[in-house]
């Protein structure tokens, strides 16, 4: 069975339209900058366009100077992604104090109704003697995951643009690549998710995973591309309080975090020493963290908020 | 007439059940119902039915089919490896062996289905299958294992149908239906040289697929990450300890069709005997695996595996893991090493010993492991941190493991248990006549 996707598709904008939209997002804190130096008035006959280059530097074009790749919206294939993108996360875990917002917006706009979430805050320690710290943990997106080497149907699939997602209408249901996954992030629908009519009835595409959800197959996060299409951030981006999450374009070498700040992905992984999950493991991760060094935010303060046997919040049945 | 040659064929010709086979074909088919009523239960409800749940996302289904794949292998081991080297003391052996290869490998093709959170869409897997996964290498070679098994299973037959044919009159639709199977066969010589062509070529065919089943299961562990399954031992591991679970499952079957059926003369106390140190080598070639698999790790002890094995040696299972080890392993090579624990009944009990032990063997492999993920577990109900079955899934289980024996009793029903015609020619009572003139 292939995802029903031609309806979705017509609700699609064009990509480019949103990709540069999104590009001037990321570069809104700088855009203040080239206006004081004037630079957006010099090409004041014709219409210009604000990019970034990709060190990181900003400049106008004139808008007939970009170049439109003319995809037609019928071209987007779920399976593939967007063309010439790259999606990376940066998780900032100086400033992680467990608010879990991250984690009620994810639960609550994929429709989570089973026990375990897609994305988790896990309390860690590394070694007795070193502190603790938050570690919000989701789908890392892996450029070379380990679900989907093993994945005897091709239901979980890498596209081109970093992101890996899952089709609900083919995965048999074998677990596979939850035993494969080593960041334990995949999550099963042992029973019917009850998702409530209006989700269940909607039409499915695994570019928004959890709607609907789909009893004997797999789950995870899916890097929210129907956010992206949209030109906005991933809900848990948003939804931090504490700028947590950054989210960008590795070609573009920047991200943006919820309160709209971009930076140069290079230079952060640089300053910050930046890190993936398990590297040794080879499964090239796609989301960065940063050390929890130098923390603003009390560990102590996010034990409050720490549940150890509950990742979502169960509406009362009554 | 050749008395001796029909005594042969009185005595190994299938017979009806007694009542005793009736009230186990009665007791098989009860757990069956059960175990149907159960799985239902799960196609309705989901795999929620069970007590798997995102961490413990395998149970005993996989440790099950595991466990079924270990022990078809064990076609392979009596009758190929045993043919091709000309032994023929195993000659009344071959045909059970065989048929518990059968029963085996078409009970792990079911038992993999049951463990699919989506059995509707198993077409899936040739439709869009992809040749990366291990899962299609264990599709591809079980399903070859499978056919070579039959073919295995049939083609000694042959002759035995047409003796069959001959010889029983009182079920007429029997009959006709051994003669349709015997394919005509009359014992000519052109017959004869392909019939034992073909039986030659399948032996040296099945015996790496054989290795090969079992290799590629434990491929479906050693390809993650996780401590415990990440080993490079795992392949041989998995195929010495199929052996052995396999010549556990071949001496209980002699044991009770003998006494059942009364073959004292053609399985005699010599084929205990010489079963039995079959089984105590392999039960040492098992041991020695066991021992690379555990000792290497825990001398090393990196934190995850130590977890990982703290949790096997004194933790949780340690009670598992000692009986098994200890009980279904240890104490079989301390009985079988002495001539006297090799009579039929010592080694029968020994026998369940081992095959109970390698079960729960394949319940140590698969299950701990997954309780102990690289990061912690956090965020789910407590009762997620551990696995223990619930009841359907035993039911769905166990009537996994009778269909397997229904499918053996069903065949000892209607098949010679014993192949008639090798055991004639071994016996030298062939000599003066084909068997087409025999009767
Ligand atoms: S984190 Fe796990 S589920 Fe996500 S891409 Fe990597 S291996 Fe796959
Ligand atoms: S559970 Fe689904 S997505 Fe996962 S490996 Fe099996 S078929 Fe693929």
């Amino acid at each position: 069975m292939e995802p029903k996707k031609d309806n979705q598709q017509k609700s699609r904008r064009t990509f480019v339209e949103q990709g540069l939209k999104y590009g001037l997002l990321t570069a809104a804190s700088g855009a203040l900058l080239a206006k004081v130096f004037g630079k957006s008035e010099s090409l004041d006959s014709e219409e210009t366009i604000e990019v970034m280059s990709t060190d990181g530097t900003l400049m106008q074009v004139p808008a007939s100077a970009v170049e439109h790749a003319h995809e037609k919206k019928s071209d987007y294939n779920p399976r593939e992604g967007f063309p010439n993108r790259k999606f990376v996360m940066v998780v900032d875990l100086a400033k992680c104090r467990n608010a879990k917002k991250c984690q009620s917006s994810c639960n609550k706009n994929h429709y989570i109704t089973g026990e375990n979430a897609w994305i988790k805050i896990y309390k860690m320690q590394d070694s007795e003697k070193s502190a603790p710290y938050w570690q919000p943990t989701l789908c890392q997106h892996c450029d070379e995951p380990a679900c989907v080497k093993v994945c005897p149907v091709d239901a979980t699939f890498k596209r081109r643009d970093g992101i890996v997602l899952i089709d609900n209408n083919r995965c048999i249901g074998c677990r596979f690549c939850m035993a494969a996954c080593p960041y334990s992030v995949r999550v099963f629908n042992w029973s019917d998710p009850w998702q409530g009519d209006t989700v269940e009835q909607a039409e499915y595409t695994p570019d928004y995973a959890g709607i609907p959800s789909q009893k004997g197959t797999v789950d995870k996060c899916d890097f929210c591309p129907h956010m992206i299409d949209k030109g906005e951030l991933p809900h848990c981006v948003s939804a931090c309080p504490n700028d947590v999450f950054s989210f960008g374009d590795l070609y573009e070498d920047t991200v943006t975090n919820g309160s709209g700040q971009s930076f140069k992905l290079s230079k952060l992984l640089k300053d910050r020493a930046g890190y993936r999950l398990m590297e040794s493991l080879g499964t090239e991760p796609s989301v960065y963290y940063l050390p929890p060094s130098d923390r603003i935010v009390d560990f102590e303060e996010g034990l409050e908020n720490y549940t150890e046997f509950q990742s979502v919040d169960k509406p009362q049945v009554p | 007439m050749n008395t001796a040659y029909e005594k042969v064929i009185n005595d190994l010709a299938p017979r009806k059940f007694s009542w005793r086979g009736n009230v186990w074909v009665a007791l098989l088919v009860l757990v069956i119902l059960i175990g149907i009523y159960s799985y239902v239960q799960q196609l309705k409800h989901g795999l929620v039915i069970t007590g798997m749940r995102d961490y413990a996302l395998w149970g005993i289904y996989i440790s099950n089919f595991v466990f079924f794949v270990a022990v078809s292998l064990v076609g392979s081991l009596i009758t190929a490896i045993l043919r091709l080297s000309d032994a023929h003391w195993s000659t009344p052996l071959t045909r059970i062996a065989e048929i518990i290869a059968v029963a085996a490998i078409i009970m792990a093709g079911i038992a993999i289905i049951i463990d699919m959170g989506r059995p509707d869409r198993v077409l899936n897997l040739f439709i869009h299958g992809r040749l990366q996964s291990p899962i299609i290498w264990d599709v591809i070679v079980i399903s070859t294992y499978l056919v070579l098994s039959i073919l295995f299973l049939y083609f000694p037959l042959l002759p035995d149908f047409t003796i069959l044919s001959k010889y029983s009159d009182t079920n007429s639709k029997l009959t006709k239906w051994y003669r349709a199977l015997s394919l005509n066969w009359s014992g000519s010589e052109k017959q004869t040289k392909i019939y034992s062509r073909s039986i030659k070529v399948i032996s040296v065919l099945i015996i790496p697929v054989a290795f090969a089943i079992h290799t590629v299961t434990a491929w479906l562990f050693e390809t993650t990450y996780r401590p415990g399954w990440d080993s490079t031992n795992f392949g041989p591991y998995f195929v010495a300890g199929a052996f052995v679970a396999g010549s556990g499952a071949v001496v209980m079957v002699m044991y009770v069709l003998r006494k059942a059926y009364r073959l004292e003369d053609y399985i005699t106390d010599s084929h205990f005997d010489k079963m039995g140190k079959i089984l105590v080598m392999l039960c040492m070639v098992y041991l020695y695996f066991n021992i690379n698999e555990y000792l290497m790790p825990i001398y090393k002890s990196t934190e995850e595996e130590e977890v990982h094995l703290r949790s096997l040696f004194t933790g949780e299972y340690a009670w598992l893991f000692w009986t098994a080890i200890l009980g279904g392993l240890v104490a079989p090579v301390g009985v079988l090493l002495f001539p006297k624990g090799r009579k039929p009944l010592p080694l029968f009990l020994v026998s369940l010993a081992v095959v109970m032990g390698a079960w729960w063997k394949r319940y140590l492999i698969v299950i701990p492991t997954l309780s102990h993920p690289f990061l912690p577990i956090e965020g789910v109900p407590e009762a997620w941190r551990h696995y223990s079955p619930t009841w359907m899934e035993w039911a769905i289980t166990a009537a996994t493991l009778a269909t397997a024996l229904l499918i053996i009793t069903l065949l000892v029903r209607f098949l010679p248990i014993v192949p008639i015609y090798e055991t004639a020619e071994e016996r030298g009572l062939l000599e003066n006549h084909s068997v087409n003139e025999s009767l």
